[in-house]
């Protein structure tokens, strides 16, 4: 039995078999026969009175077995669509929201009526057979003009257009230090919508039991339990009597968090039908009704010396909310506790939020959610002020980083970052991206008329959510723990049952590597299980926010540490020694000193299962653990984007792009180089290519396709150059943080700031996203207007 | 309910023969009809590749063709790739360069893949991206994809191969 130190190593994969062969087990991959699908019918306006409904057509349809309305689940449903108080404890207005509309709709997508038939073609049929009549109304589409008084209403029941409006610190806070700056810089920056786009859209599959009042429900989602206890609420059943399965994933990126109408439907119509009731979410309905990201505008006031030391930030925050307050769609407001970034404000931080309803469908987190935000707002800041003093944007943000020597470090907000060397990896990146001679290649570039870019962006971001006590206000109760269940059977093999759940991340890799270390079992006899909430532990949170490793990780590290004390215990008794005697190595219990009076756990394992065992101590290898963090943890990292951009054309082509980045202490490096891939080309996305649009007078969609949404392509997208320093954090016994959203955190800030440095000689300050060609073009062409 | 026609297709070299509506799309019956459901869906306009198999040789979005056109022809499918329990090297190498992470797109990617290098046995870095415009991931940053091809390609060349069952586990 070969046992070596598989925490660090670079394991490959054991997802992947299934994965590359066709054998993936994807809830659509399913097939049972007799199950019924369901077609939802929507909204074609993003906002009207629905003044009749007629179904006698789509009835009458052959194979539909069912259309329903609002009226038929009324009494199959209850309780309205949960919204977490996230960092938004108080809220001005929370629309009601019943999962299919009843008589207004409010942004183009909702569901007004499904149709259920034997198989999708028949149900699509009738559904093409409702009819539904509309009177339109006037749709709420500008964010800023959304709060004028006179503005329409996104609801006609509502006074005025307002979700929420905090201030987490007031004016009065930074007033001394604005008004003794040496100088104040302004700008306007635009988070515009993003669609989270998993290849894999949405899904739900339910088959309801009457005999045993037992409803199954497979879908692909990122927290199984979390939807369970939405779902079961909501159909007024225990808990206990809902199992939620969701075996492989294809792809969540935060979309696949929230509880969405489908999934009350389906499990409602497969209980009022008894059958099996299968629905899987069209492209086009993926982008319509599936949660957007970001769709924020941020005014920012930066204070600061002659000297470049930083003083003081003024951040207002207006979040497109969209028609409903998504569930976590709150938790945004993080990019205003983020704002300050990696640096120093000695006169404070003075930051307010205002949530905005508007006719669309809501937003709630994507990729990094609030903190990308924040990390491009304070980057482009930075830029700013060094343009205007005219030093070299890594010479002022040396100067204003927190040290290594201050962390922890508590910021304007109270959270308390817990580890940093700030000035490390940039040191790193400045140095692989060749930045000392990038300014003579610039200017060499622009007496050829050439346009050459450089873009810093030194991040910092929060994750890895627990710790309960802080989180507990923001979820409605529930503190963000994590748990894992570990069972080792009398052969030696263990399971680990954890409440963690992939979609993409390698949890049955890694967390296998955690747990053959701890346990001292071989990684071939460990088995991951996640993503069934009719095994393990009775709660898990599942994965978003870069938590699965810091929080669930730690799970699983703590469970195996008690299967090995109760092993420590079982080995002394069977060895005659006492437990103080023992050494635990390389799977074995050794008497100090004589390493040949040994037992291997897989010997404890029989013997926990067998007659002999010691004083006091229960049969069997199992434990159980909740792990709650102290605090969250605090990736950090620079990366450096060179760009050169075609005056011509508008058209910016990635000439190289460097990340320097610390997570701490690394389970497997392959992992963490496919997350820093992965969420790079969706900062780098945001940047230059994608945008929800809609509208902006009808309220309608205008990208609803991948043809009009512009997800990069392997042409678009560079090779970054990876490297990382390693700082562990304090916050768990691993010393792990998180990398899962940590690339798209940083990415976009350090192209946008590379654009801008580019087009610098034409007298561009800012450019916002995405920095698209036909934007690009038409900025430029107005500032050489301007110049001429 | 519409008049169903029969279709004939050869599918990783076995015979099928069903009757389909004229409608039904080439890739809901594979993974409905045939139960081949490596083959996944997730654009329905051809933008994002997940549906790729091979039509004689060459790639096609399986979502936007008929079954009905399928008639006559061989397709192969990722089901089909492995032979005689040996991965393809193009299999190994997305497992090998962690060229996957969710794995939704992975089948169309490898179909794609495995048209281009048998046209194209040494593509460039460029050539492949080029290759590979007509399929979208969006986990891995299409990184370790390029990679994965060209170190297939490579592998190809020289005549590399596993056996699928002695990789379970593998460091």
């Amino acid at each position: 039995m070969a046992i070596t130190q598989l925490v660090g190593a670079k394991i490959h994969r054991r997802e992947d078999p299934r994965l590359i062969t066709g054998g993936g087990r994807f809830t659509e991959d399913m097939i049972r026969v007799g199950t019924l699908s369901m077609v939802v019918v929507r909204s074609p306006h993003a906002h009207a009175r629905i003044t009749g409904i007629n179904i006698t057509q789509a009835q009458a349809l052959p194979g539909v077995v069912a259309v329903l309305t609002a009226a038929d689940f009324k009494s199959a449903l209850s309780g309205t669509h949960p919204v977490a108080p996230a960092f938004v404890a108080e809220k001005h207005t929370i629309p009601e929201r019943f999962p299919i509309a009843e008589s207004e709709v409010a942004f183009q997508g909702e569901p007004v009526a499904v149709v259920i038939a034997e198989n999708r073609k028949l149900a699509a049929d009738g559904a093409a057979a409702v009819e539904v009549d509309y009177e339109p109304l006037p749709a709420v589409t500008d964010l800023l003009k959304a709060l004028e008084p006179n503005s329409p209403k996104t609801h006609t029941n509502l006074v005025d257009n307002l979700g929420w409006d905090l201030a987490f610190t007031g004016e009065d806070t930074v007033k001394d230090a604005f008004a003794s700056a040496e100088v104040v810089i302004k700008q306007r920056i635009l988070q515009q919508r993003l669609a989270p786009t998993p290849i894999e859209t949405r899904n739900v599959r339910a088959e309801y039991s009457p005999f045993d009042n037992e409803l199954t429900i497979w879908m692909a989602t990122q927290n199984p339990h979390l939807l369970r206890l939405f779902v079961s609420g909501a159909l007024g059943m225990a808990e206990t009597k809902v199992r939620v399965i969701s075996h492989d994933v294809g792809g969540g990126f935060g979309s696949k968090v929230c509880p969405y109408p489908e999934d009350y439907l389906v499990a409602a119509t497969a209980r009022m039908l008894k059958r099996p009731v299968r629905w899987t979410e069209t492209r086009t309905e993926s982008l319509q009704t599936t949660t957007h990201g970001r769709g924020q505008i941020f005014d920012v006031e930066l204070a600061a010396k002659r000297d470049g030391t930083f003083q003081a930030l003024k951040v207002i925050q207006y979040l497109d909310v969209g028609a409903y307050i998504g569930t976590f769609g709150a938790f945004q407001t993080c990019a205003c506790l983020l704002s300050g970034g990696a640096y120093k404000w000695p006169g404070g931080i003075a930051a307010r939020t205002v949530g905005i309803l508007t006719n669309r469908v809501p937003t709630d987190p994507y990729r990094g959610a609030g903190r990308p935000e924040a990390t491009h707002l304070i980057e482009r800041m930075v830029d700013l002020l060094a343009s205007e003093l005219k030093m070299d944007p890594a010479e002022i943000r040396r100067k204003n980083f927190i040290q290594s020597s201050e962390f922890p470090f508590t910021n304007n907000f109270g959270l308390v970052y817990d580890s940093g060397n700030y000035d490390g990896t940039l040191d790193k990146a400045l140095q692989l991206a060749g930045y000392d001679d990038f300014r003579k290649r610039q200017e060499q570039a622009r007496e050829q008329g050439r346009y050459l870019g450089i873009g810093l962006s030194t991040w910092i971001e929060i994750c890895g959510f627990g710790p309960s006590a802080a989180t507990a206000g923001a979820t409605g109760g529930l503190g963000l723990t994590e748990s894992a269940m570990v069972r080792v059977h009398p052969t030696g093999t263990a399971q680990v049952f954890v409440g963690s759940h992939a979609h993409g991340q390698g949890h049955e890799t890694t967390f296998a590597q955690i747990a053959a270390d701890t346990l001292g079992i071989p990684y071939d006899s460990i088995e991951i299980r996640h993503g069934d909430t009719g095994e393990g532990p009775a709660f898990g949170f599942g994965t978003y926010g870069s938590r699965s490793l810091a929080v669930g990780g730690m799970a699983v590290h703590k469970a195996s540490g008690r299967i090995v004390s109760k092993a420590l215990k079982i080995a002394a008794h069977l060895l005659e020694a006492s437990p103080d005697d023992l050494v635990f190595d390389q799977g074995r219990f050794h008497v100090k000193g004589n390493p040949g009076s040994a037992k291997t756990m897989g010997e404890i394992a029989f013997a926990a299962y067998g007659p002999s065992l010691p004083e006091g101590e229960d049969h069997g290898m199992e434990a159980i653990a909740y792990f709650d963090p102290p605090n969250f943890v605090w990736p950090f990292g620079a990366h450096i984007c060179e760009v050169e951009v075609d005056p011509a054309t508008g058209d910016v082509a990635i000439k190289q792009y460097v990340a320097v980045d610390d997570c701490g202490n690394i389970i497997n490096p392959l992992i963490v180089e496919g997350q820093l891939h992965g969420g790079i080309a969706q900062g780098i996305a945001q940047a230059l290519y994608e945008e929800v649009v809609y509208d902006e007078e009808s309220g309608q969609l205008m990208t609803g396709s991948l043809v009009d949404y512009l997800v990069p392509t392997a042409a678009e997208i560079p090779t970054p150059v990876l490297d990382r320093t390693i700082t562990p954090s304090p916050s768990n016994p691993m010393g792990v943080k998180g990398i899962g959203e940590a690339g798209t955190i940083a990415a976009s800030a350090a192209v946008i700031n590379a654009v801008v440095d580019a087009l610098k000689p034409l007298g561009i300050n800012h450019v916002d996203m995405p920095a698209s060609p036909d934007r690009l073009w038409k900025q430029i062409q107005q500032a050489q207007g301007g110049a001429r | 309910m519409a008049d169903r026609v029969p279709v004939s297709v050869t599918v990783n070299g076995a015979s099928y023969a069903r009757d389909v509506e004229p409608r039904d799309l080439l890739v809901y019956f594979l993974r409905e009809e045939l139960g081949l459901t490596g083959t996944h869906v997730g654009c329905d306009t051809s933008q994002c590749g997940a549906c790729t198999v091979l039509l004689d040789g060459r790639p096609v979005k399986s979502c936007t063709m008929f079954a009905v056109t399928a008639d006559g022809h061989q397709l192969k499918t990722v089901e089909g790739l492995a032979t005689d329990g040996q991965l393809h090297p193009l299999q190994q190498a997305f497992w090998d360069e962690h060229g996957l992470q969710c794995g939704f797109c992975t089948p169309g990617f490898l179909m794609t893949a495995a048209a281009l290098l048998e046209s194209n046995p040494r593509p460039s870095e460029a050539e492949i991206r080029k290759g590979l415009e007509g399929n979208l991931c969006r986990c891995t940053g299409y990184t370790n994809i390029v990679r994965a091809v060209q170190s297939a390609s490579q592998a190809i060349q020289t005549g590399a191969g596993v056996p699928v069952s002695a990789t379970a586990g593998r460091a």
